[in-house]
């Protein structure tokens, strides 16, 4: 049985921005399936009460002084864009309207 | 017209500390070296396809200046004027840097990773950038948006991955030293299955800071090598604590030279080697084990104290993996969204930026690349984070507290590098599950942030390839790699009469 | 698109509903580099001149935290009285959007570095209303956007958009208020008096310009109702771009007036993002997203926890200084001002002035009489505020020692402020440039006596016959044709001694 619908691959894919065709809405369902039962093993060890590990060095408080380093030249900024006006880059209008 | 010709002749067949000797004695000169390498490349890659960029102008003009600073008294390391080949995932102001991916075609950076600056700070010469699998995803260097890299042993056979084109560049003879990155064996299982040494470091022991990053709490720039010894003077350089980078380890780069050589007098007695009970068995290939075998063997005839030990969670690896790495992965590759730098596909001045993001991304990524981020968007999504993403970082606390364990008990962990020897190209690439088993037995160390190395171990008996045995160390403990490592190396050498490495079969190369 | 929407009545809307506020407010540091580069931290610089590859989100870049970002964000939280995390991590909250280089935003999520504090707020009544704080945590903000083609600049009908990417990595502290109930018809100035509070704090704590009109205070005002007496919360929006702290009063009015509206009209609110329009005073809703919001929080692996140990948060503590309520209640009671004093200093934005005026010497009274009168007036003419005036305290306390000691007169003294306020310098440079010394030889004066007792013989009669306070006609004459600069006091004096007084 399938537990990763078409549509849930068609919602992920508009989440990460990709631009999926109808073919591959299929393909990914059917990949997504056999990773996902395969991976989902790691539910059966886990309690409670052992705490997650996000970090693998136990490191904390690593910081750095309020001082000004030099900035990238203008130019060097620029350079790897693929479209620049008025010394900014140069994006296509935006639909949504974020904070 | 084509010809057989030994890679391993004359100074490209030499070992980086045998090239560095001879540099400093003046027997040869660093731009004689490169361009001994340049001219190796330049006959191999047709074959072999382990760069995607060589940089001839810029390794020359390095050499010179290795070599004017060795006239005037400075040489600037003992591995100044020595040759490398640079796995694409690296930032270079001087080079493109791909990963591997269409959506980075000739893209440069502004910037030199840190590991680029020490390796030019240490005089070492950067012949190019190899081949690897997208975004440093896969086990095989088939998903290079570039085309495969062939095994030198075997052509028609993966050279490993994500970082293939460095193992091969090391096996083909095109450079003595090689940089590759392990996120979850990316470094090891290329060197087990072309017969060459890898290392993971700590996580930590070397800087990420200009690693184009994969998973980042995972990803590790290490040294690749023929010998062990080599690879501990490539790590001593690249080694050390990086300020831009927040998870560097702020200690000095263990004793991992001192170690190698102490290793290769072939001393281990007093040495606690452990062999872990769940990495064999099912889905190993007979030759592979009875090499492994064959290897542990020899280990207790150097005077190691072997013993059996059980890490029951390493089961559980994989699938944490599976869910981390694309997690992260999902995250880090956002940034290739079309606006500021890379590739841009269907700007035509109607659609909007959210379109023209989709469609590059879409177009700009391969198929291993965009299931994982897939993948990822699903494990960490609202409703599905605690089953996945949580879960699966409450197995990596279960690693690592096997690894403690162990460790009470063992001074070194032993295991196959990998389940198989090098499949063919091709034999997986439809079949996603089977070629994540390719790093089943190295992803615990990548979890855990521990040391790990692949030294060869012999050819499988079944098909003549090689295989590699895997060392596992804790945190900040990689000298005991190297030590245990080269020990093995030197009696493997001597009981096979050479280096396993001078096996490789001669390649037909263009003259 | 633009249809008006209907409002109600606002005596209305009470009558029906309890406001429910909750109160997003992010600062923008003042430290001298980004949040997680070194890049210098400056408004208003040439566009991506303040880059690099960690704040264009480069690949392979990594971020290193600010150690004074992190000090600043517990100091803000020690001011407000809330507790600081043993240990707390950055998280990545993931969502795509043109002006954030990553494409995540590394932020706090479940992991604030302070929480569970609160900030009393006094209303315009002398009133005090507390509100509680939920959390304050730090994050990085966005680059800027400027959008070609269409109208006025508006992201509606842009054609293309340009980016600068100065502002990207600028660090913020996003404070958090808890559900902000009981303030009834008083909703919209609490909202108001709270963001005007936390300017004042953050501003006490020198860790940012606050400053609304450039950006480096935003508040985002979520609002709800709730049927009057059921204890039920409505549907919030969240009204986003109010730049002033009016607009912070209007905002929230306007929505609940609007809210009111639709509910009773049995109709739904839609959970939404709104943005505050100042020319209309209303609201209006955003576009709706292609993607319902998932943001995928987890963990930023690229920085390590932070875990501020109990010695630190300790020695912050002791950095706090005297902060606004407490100088209030100290300058109050050792000036001993009513409550409605004390309000009109506070409400003038003057008490800080006239403090420093005080510790410069002068006594409160007349420091207190030149900010609120003379100078609050001028300030209104020049169209700035109080504390943006070319004067500063010291040389008000100057120019208040000058008139004790009788070489100003209260008019040659405003004339005075004024050469100080058209940067004419110091005080006593004003005084010598423009020749304002107070006129106190009486040779000079008893010329210009004699002068009006001739002119005016029926009033020296007056004096004569003892009617002294007849003199004040000899006086102003005399102060006229001297253009004020004689000490009416002395010219008093002798007006009385020449007419045998
Ligand atoms: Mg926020
Ligand atoms: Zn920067």
């Amino acid at each position: 049985m399938s537990k990763i619908s078409r549509d849930e691959v068609a919602h992920l894919a508009g989440l990460a921005r990709l631009a999926v065709t109808e073919a591959e809405l299929d393909t990914f369902a059917g990949q997504l399936d056999v990773i996902l039962e395969s991976v989902a093993r790691v539910g059966e060890v886990a309690a409670d009460d052992i705490p997650p590990t996000s970090h693998a060095v136990p490191v904390t408080n690593v910081f750095r002084p309020d001082e000004v380093r030099p900035s990238l030249p203008r130019d060097q900024v620029l350079a790897g864009a693929p479209a620049a006006e008025q010394e900014r880059f140069r994006v296509p209008r935006i639909l949504n309207q974020e904070g | 017209m084509t010809t057989t010709a030994s890679g391993g002749s004359g100074l490209t067949g030499l070992t980086a500390a045998e090239l560095a000797e001879k540099l400093q004695s003046g027997a040869t000169s660093a731009v004689e070296v490169t361009q001994a390498h340049l001219d190796r490349i330049s006959a191999a890659e047709p074959a072999v396809h382990a760069f995607l960029h060589v940089a001839a102008d810029e390794a020359l003009a390095a050499a010179r200046a290795a070599d004017e600073d060795r006239a005037a008294g400075r040489a600037a390391s003992p591995l100044a004027g020595v040759p490398l080949a640079l796995k694409d995932v690296l930032t270079t102001t001087d080079m493109p840097t791909t990963c591997g991916s269409r959506m980075l075609q000739d893209w440069v950076a502004p910037y030199d990773s840190t590991v680029v600056r020490k390796l030019r700070d240490a005089g070492v010469v950067v012949l190019g950038k190899t081949n690897m699998d997208e975004f440093a995803m896969g086990s095989s260097t088939e998903n290079s948006a570039y085309g495969p890299t062939h095994n030198p042993w075997s052509t028609d056979r993966i050279p490993g991955g994500s970082g293939g084109g460095s193992a091969a560049a090391l096996a083909a003879f095109e450079a003595p030293l090689a940089i590759g990155t392990d996120t979850g064996g990316s470094i090891r299982q290329p060197g087990a299955v072309t017969g060459t040494v890898g290392v993971k470091p700590t996580y930590g022991g070397v800087s990420r800071y200009g690693l184009v990053a994969f998973s980042s709490s995972l990803d590790q720039p290490g040294p690749c090598a023929r010998t062990v010894l080599d690879a501990a003077l490539l790590h001593e350089v690249i080694g050390g604590h990086d300020e831009r980078d927040s998870t560097s380890i702020a200690q000095p780069v263990p004793p991992v030279v001192a170690a190698a050589r102490e290793g290769a007098s072939g001393d281990l007695r007093g040495v606690r080697v452990g062999v872990v009970r769940e990495l064999a068995g099912e889905g190993y290939q007979p030759g592979v084990q009875a090499s492994f075998d064959a290897a542990v063997a020899q280990l207790t005839g150097l005077g190691a104290e072997v013993v059996e030990v059980s890490c029951p969670n390493f089961d559980y690896a994989l699938g944490a993996y599976y869910l981390i790495a694309p997690s992260e992965c999902s995250s880090n590759l956002a940034r290739f969204d079309a606006m500021r730098y890379g590739l841009r596909e269907g700007d035509d001045g109607a659609r909007s930026a959210e379109e023209v993001m989709s469609l590059t991304r879409e177009s700009g990524f391969g198929p291993e690349v965009k299931r994982r981020i897939m993948l990822g968007t699903y494990a960490l999504s609202s409703g599905y984070y605690d089953a996945y993403y949580g879960q699966a970082q409450k197995v990596r606390t279960l690693i690592s507290r096997d690894f403690s364990a162990a460790f009470q008990q063992v001074d070194v962990l032993v295991s196959p590098t990998t389940p198989t020897t090098a499949f063919r190209i091709g034999e997986r690439v439809d079949d996603p599950m089977s070629m994540y088993l390719a790093d089943l037995c190295t992803i615990p160390s990548n979890l855990a942030g521990n040391a790990a190395m692949s030294v060869p171990c012999g050819l499988s008996a079944d098909d003549g390839l090689p295989v590699g045995l895997q060392i596992m160390a804790p945190a900040m403990a990689d000298d005991r790699l190297y030590r245990v490592g080269a020990a093995y190396e030197a009696a493997r050498d001597a009981a096979d009469g050479g280096a396993l490495i001078n096996r490789v079969p001669q390649l037909e190369v263009a003259q | 698109m633009t249809a008006t929407a209907e409002i109600m009545d606002y005596e209305q809307v009470l009558d029906r509903f309890d406001p429910v506020l909750g109160l997003e407010v992010h600062v923008e540091l003042s430290t001298r580099t980004k949040m997680f580069c070194g890049c210098g931290n400056e408004f208003g610089a040439e566009p991506n001149t303040r880059t690099c590859p960690v704040c264009l989100g480069l690949p392979g870049s990594l971020p290193v935290v600010n150690g004074k970002a992190v000090e600043s964000a517990i100091r803000i939280g020690l001011a407000l009285n809330c507790q600081v995390a043993d240990w707390c991590r950055f998280a990545r909250k993931n969502y795509f959007y043109p002006d954030m280089p990553k494409n995540f935003q590394t932020s706090q999520y479940d992991e604030p570095i302070v929480f569970d504090g609160y900030l009393d707020v006094v209303l315009d009544d002398g009133e005090t209303f507390r509100v509680e704080i939920e959390r304050a945590h730090m994050e990085e903000d966005t680059g800027k956007s400027l959008h070609v083609g269409g109208s006025t600049g508006r992201i509606h009908g842009a054609e293309h958009s340009l980016l600068d990417y100065n502002r990207a990595g600028v660090p913020l502290i996003e404070i958090v208020t808890k559900p902000i109930t009981g303030a009834g018809a008083r909703a919209p100035e609490v909202a108001r008096a709270y963001v005007a509070a936390l300017r004042d704090l953050l501003r006490a704590l020198d860790v940012s310009d606050v400053r609304m009109d450039q950006g480096s205070l935003r508040c985002d005002a979520n609002v709800s109702l709730s049927p009057r007496g059921s204890g039920v919360f409505g549907t919030r929006t969240e009204t986003k771009n109010v730049n002033s702290l009016r607009s912070v009063e209007r905002a929230v009015r306007f929505e609940m007036q609007r809210h009111a509206a639709v509910l009773t009209e049995g109709g739904e609110i839609r959970q939404e993002t709104r943005h505050f329009d100042e020319s209309t005073g209303s609201t209006a809703a955003g576009r709706p997203k292609e993607t319902s919001e998932d943001y995928r929080y987890f963990p930023e692996p690229d920085l390590v926890p932070i875990a501020p140990s109990r010695d630190w948060v300790t020695e912050l503590g002791g950095t706090l200084p005297e902060l606004p309520w407490e100088r209030r209640k100290r300058v109050q009671d050792q000036w001993g001002l009513s409550d409605e004093e004390l309000r009109d200093l506070v409400n003038a934005g003057a008490l800080d002035l006239v403090a420093e005026t005080v510790d410069a010497g002068a006594s409160s009274g007349e420091a207190r009489s030149w900010w609120v009168a003379y100078l609050a007036q001028q300030a209104n003419t020049r169209g700035v505020e109080l504390a943006e005036l070319a004067i500063t305290p010291k040389q008000v306390a100057r120019v208040v020692e000058l008139v004790g000691q009788g070489q100003l007169t209260n008019k040659l003294a405003r004339q005075v402020v004024d050469g100080v306020l058209d940067g004419d310098g110091e005080p006593d440079e004003v005084i010598a440039a423009r020749g304002l010394e107070v006129v106190s030889d009486d040779t000079q004066l008893q010329a210009a006596i004699d002068e009006a007792l001739a002119a005016q013989p029926d009033v020296v009669d007056k004096i004569r016959d003892g009617k002294v306070q007849a003199a004040g006609a000899i006086v102003g004459a005399v102060m006229k044709a001297t253009k004020g600069q004689a000490d009416a006091k002395r010219v008093r004096e002798l007006v009385l001694a020449a007419c045998g007084q």
